[in-house]
């Protein structure tokens, strides 16, 4: 292989080294491309809603769609008493997926190619949800651990199964995205290598490989912006419409 | 054995769960086709749903994944 496919993901320090007491909080290249999504969202939103036409501009149908897409993912999946966690989950969507789409540009990071991050999000997401269903539904809350129209005599095995599987929400949400992310930018980065080795004669058939691969991770890429909004929503509604 | 013959082994291992991803995104898709072929008029309703599993179904095939790299790069 030419080129280690894993050297990709390596988060290097840009600039100084800022350490607070152990903590090293130097500004490294997983920051720049996070910031670099932030700024690419709110300007994608600036510039979409800047001119409010009746007949909108190419930005501004595509902004509005963005917004709808998300409140009817809402509404479908979480019901309208989820309607003020909107602010929420369309950042959580427009972040995922920004950062997805601009990982998929050459010589880019991925800033959700890296556990961590994925992982900072989906806890978020899951003590929040937590939280609120406690706060909604006090003590109630843990109905949720006891499904209905189960027999007595099978419950002491089921509640233990839904308590593991609501304790593992966090972990499968996270390693979903991550997982997703960095095995599709191994994969193109292998096929790449490839396209190296196999040189001029035959290096056809992994380049367009590469290609379709690429017409994929972009798929995936927003697919698993998708998927992790609507996890979200699906807990949301756990948390909110407890019997259901 | 060697134990880097042994990680190597474990984690060829760990990627045959992608032969289980690869049955559940099959099903997955040739269902939704099969239903869309009976009642066109709910297939658009039901297009979410289909990514939805489709997402879910790979992520398990990836968590195959995981632990293939684990196995090879965290011990």
């Amino acid at each position: 292989m030419a080129t280690n496919p894993m050297h990709q993901f390596k988060v290097y320090k840009i600039g100084p080294e800022i350490t607070l007491g152990e903590i090293n909080l130097s500004f490294t290249n997983a920051s720049l491309f996070m910031a670099i999504t932030a700024i690419l969202i709110l300007s994608f939103l600036f510039l979409g809603t800047k001119r409010k036409a009746l007949i909108p501009s190419k930005m501004q149908l595509i902004a509005e769609m963005s917004y709808t897409f998300v409140a009817k993912m809402i509404n479908d999946t979480a019901g309208s008493n989820a309607k003020s966690f909107f602010p929420f989950i369309f950042t959580l969507f427009m972040f995922v997926l920004f950062a997805n789409m601009v990982g998929m540009l050459p010589y880019s990071f991925t800033v959700t190619s890296h556990i961590i991050v994925t992982f900072v999000l989906a806890t978020i997401v899951f003590i929040g949800v937590t939280v609120i269903g406690f706060v909604k539904h006090g003590i109630k809350y843990l109905q949720l651990f006891v499904p209905k129209g189960v027999p007595v005599v099978l419950l002491p095995l089921i509640v233990v199964i839904e308590i593991i599987s609501y304790l593992s929400r966090p972990v499968s949400l996270s390693v979903r995205l991550f997982a997703n992310m960095m095995a599709g930018h191994t994969m193109l980065k292998v096929f790449g290598g490839f396209v190296i080795s196999l040189g001029l004669l035959g290096g056809w058939l992994p380049l367009g490989f590469s290609v379709a691969l690429t017409g994929l991770e972009i798929l995936v890429a927003f697919l698993q912006a998708y998927v992790f909004a609507i996890l979200t929503c699906i807990y949301l509604n756990d948390a909110l419409n407890l019997h259901h | 054995m060697e134990l880097e013959a042994a990680k190597m082994i474990g984690a060829g291992l760990a990627a045959i769960a992608l032969a289980g991803a690869g049955v559940g995104i099959g099903l997955i898709f040739g269902n939704y086709l099969s239903g869309a072929m009976r009642n066109p008029s709910a297939a658009a309703k039901q297009f979410p749903n289909l990514l939805l599993g489709f997402a879910l179904a790979e992520a398990t095939g990836l968590f195959g994944l995981v632990v293939a790299l684990i196995i090879l790069f965290a011990f």
